[in-house]
């Protein structure tokens, strides 16, 4: 197990050197210009300066290894300094973004505590409440609570989150007034009060995204239950004697979860990747909405770094959920 | 066998049906039976006879719906298991009546080890704590012949062998020493060399321990080789029911003679064609108002038409449920 885990994660280095090349390369080739909003008035000469002082004078391979350079060596040395007080990487370029002339990581470590609290709060939900449903509507299927869960995931599940963002605003912010639309930002929680006010306004954004994720997972917590619920070994659970709840609640579920912890599991990167367009409709600025906020403003090197902190997320929850795999499966041996 | 004693297990008329789109499967048809205190009893029939759906129906062990035991009596320590509640049933499985199916590969949860599952029964009906279940599933373990027992309580089924898996199958049904045991064609899935030590087991286990066996198979052979008595079942009936003996030397029904002669000897020339019983077995989709053997049988007559014969005794604890009657021949007289 400890083998396999090195392995892949010697394996995991190059294939993200990789990730952040094509990466690179993709951005590259895009179409716009950083300096695309700079007025006409401005003279060509004055221009090429500007150019110059965000670094895109250089060619395409300097820019990239003074990225990596940036990004695995002095942001590391800052994060070192921040937490130690240490002053290693004193006087040594950081990433800074074009728009702001602030340093990416800086933007990214205001904006995460937003996406962690409302899109994780919402995975935390949706999972939460989908692995109960999934089990039971397999338990008794096509029973009516199993059809109207399905009802209820199909319409989770197509309904586009920009779509039931907007009815609830409609229906909890316009009309009944219980919940504010928009999401405060530099709301502090202090007492019961402010307490109270965070959870109304994360009420809404919650709520849509868990519909959303509890729609996906309850399928798949159900499907795979009901894999198991006919096999061999559930009948001589029964045999034993064992009290229903025993038997699906132990024997069932234990086999189920495998391939459920693994989705789970698969699906995290993606809370930090944010819910772009949830947290526009409820304008929460976390960093899906910061992604596209860079993006429209050509802001190469904050695209560069979410895209690739993604990336690394991706690889490493990749990686989690096959080390899960083996853990939950004794089947599984990595040796 | 010990003739006239008690039956630990009494059925009665059992009728069970799988509701199915569009109708319904009788699966079984009033099929009555006794199993007297440590008798090995032989159950035959091919593939969709109702030998394993009958067992089943006994102690609620099939899915509802779409299965339903209509009708029939199950005596067992003085009630009916038919009238059980869920609760009191559980109680009866696994304590009272165990249970071996048919392929350990997929009988044991593969993700609890050997020891768990073991330890489960014991747990649960004889209320023993952790370190007793321990000790108790080692001496189970020992009893049927697994080396290191000790050691193997923590391994998980994919380390074990196909016989090792169905020795494992057999310690779990026999952990609460069960007055019944009930084995679902326990060796159909193993190799021969494995199934004969397996029935080697049976035969072991069954001298130590006394409990009455229920055997279930399609292999004449194992019956000839390990049972007191045998019922023949086809098309959800019992057709023909007698001691071992008696079967093998004077089988009655069509049905047995010609499921005897499909058996190829290893004696003298080899034929050129395996004998075969020509036709399908009944699709059984109302309550056989015929004899459902009628449309294979060579030595049908009008009367087997109109009405289905009922199991009459023909002497020396023999019954046969057939109008017509045979010498040791096989010509009708």
């Amino acid at each position: 197990m400890f083998n396999f885990a090195l392995r892949r994660f010697l394996i995991a280095i190059p294939t993200l050197l990789i990730i952040s090349l094509v990466i690179f390369m993709l951005l590259e080739a895009a179409p716009g210009d950083p300096l695309g909003d700079v007025p006409l008035t401005v003279p060509p000469d004055v221009k090429e300066k500007m150019r110059a002082a965000l670094g895109l004078d250089s060619a395409w391979y300097v820019r990239y290894f003074l990225w990596m350079k940036q990004f695995f060596w002095v942001e590391p040395l800052n994060l070192v300094d921040y937490v130690w007080g240490t002053d290693y990487a004193k006087g040594m370029q950081r990433v800074i973004s074009f728009q702001s002339r602030q340093p990416v990581m800086q933007i990214i470590a205001e904006r995460v505590p937003q996406t962690l609290t409302v899109v994780g709060m919402s995975y935390l939900i949706g999972v939460s409440i989908a692995l109960p449903i999934g089990i039971y509507s397999a338990y008794r299927q096509y029973s009516w609570f199993d059809q109207i869960g399905t009802l209820v995931s199909m319409i989770g599940f197509s309904v586009p989150t920009f779509f039931s963002g907007v009815v609830l605003i409609i229906v909890f912010a316009v009309k009944l007034h219980w919940f504010p639309s928009i999401y405060d930002t530099t709301h502090r929680v202090t007492d019961w009060a402010s307490f109270l006010k965070q959870v109304r306004q994360m009420a809404m954004p919650v709520m849509v995204l868990s519909l959303y994720n509890a729609a996906q997972i309850s399928r798949f917590m159900r499907s795979s239950m009901l894999d198991n619920l006919n096999q061999d070994y559930v009948r001589t659970a029964r045999a034993k004697g064992l009290t229903e709840r025993v038997v699906v609640l132990v024997h069932v579920l234990r086999n189920s979860l495998i391939p459920v912890v693994t989705v789970i599991a698969l699906g995290v990167p993606t809370i930090f990747g944010g819910a772009i367009i949830t947290e526009q409709v409820f304008k929460v600025n976390g960093l899906g909405q910061q992604l596209i906020t860079s993006i429209h403003s050509n802001d190469l090197p904050m695209v560069m770094t979410l895209t690739f902190i993604f990336a690394i997320l991706i690889v490493t929850f990749n990686l989690i959920a096959d080390l899960l795999y083996g853990i939950l499966d004794p089947r599984i041996r990595y040796d | 066998m010990p003739d006239g004693a008690q039956a630990v297990l009494h059925v009665e008329g059992l009728k069970t049906v799988f509701k199915v789109r569009g109708g319904e499967v009788h699966a079984v048809n009033s099929v009555s039976f006794d199993i007297k205190p440590s008798e090995l009893l032989g159950v035959v029939g091919e593939s969709g006879s109702g030998k394993s759906v009958t067992m089943m129906s006994l102690l609620g062990l099939l899915p509802s719906p779409p299965a339903e035991v209509r009708e029939g009596r199950v005596m067992f320590d003085g009630r009916d298991l038919l009238k059980c509640s869920p609760k009191e049933l559980r109680e009866v499985r696994g304590l009272g009546v165990g249970f071996i199916f048919q392929d350990p590969m997929t009988s044991l949860n593969p993700v609890f080890t050997i020891g768990f599952q073991l330890m489960e029964p014991l747990r649960r009906h004889l209320g023993m704590n952790k370190t007793e279940a321990r000790k108790r599933a080692q001496e189970l373990l020992e009893l049927v012949n697994i080396p290191d027992a000790g050691q193997r309580l923590g391994d998980y089924p994919h380390q074990f062998s196909g016989g090792m898996r169905q020795r494992v199958m057999i310690a779990i049904a026999l952990a609460c020493d069960p007055k019944v045991l009930i084995a679902d064609e326990p060796t159909t899935a193993l190799d021969v060399t494995i199934q004969a030590q397996i029935l080697e087991l049976i035969r072991e286990l069954r001298q130590k321990l006394g409990m009455a066996i229920v055997w279930i198979t399609h292999d004449l052979g194992v019956i000839a080789g390990i049972a007191d008595r045998v019922m023949v079942m086809y098309g959800g009936q019992i057709v023909e029911q007698a001691p071992v003996r008696e079967l093998f030397a004077h089988p009655r029904h069509p049905y047995t003679r010609a499921l005897l002669k499909t058996v190829p000897s290893v004696l003298g020339k080899r034929a050129a064609k395996l004998n075969v019983i020509e036709g399908q077995p009944p699709m059984l989709i109302e309550t056989p108002a015929s004899c459902p053997f009628r449309p294979r049988c060579v030595h049908a007559v009008e009367r087997c038409a109109r009405e289905n014969p009922l199991r009459r005794p023909v002497g020396n604890g023999h019954d046969v449920a057939c109008f017509r009657d045979f010498d040791a021949s096989g010509a009708v007289t």
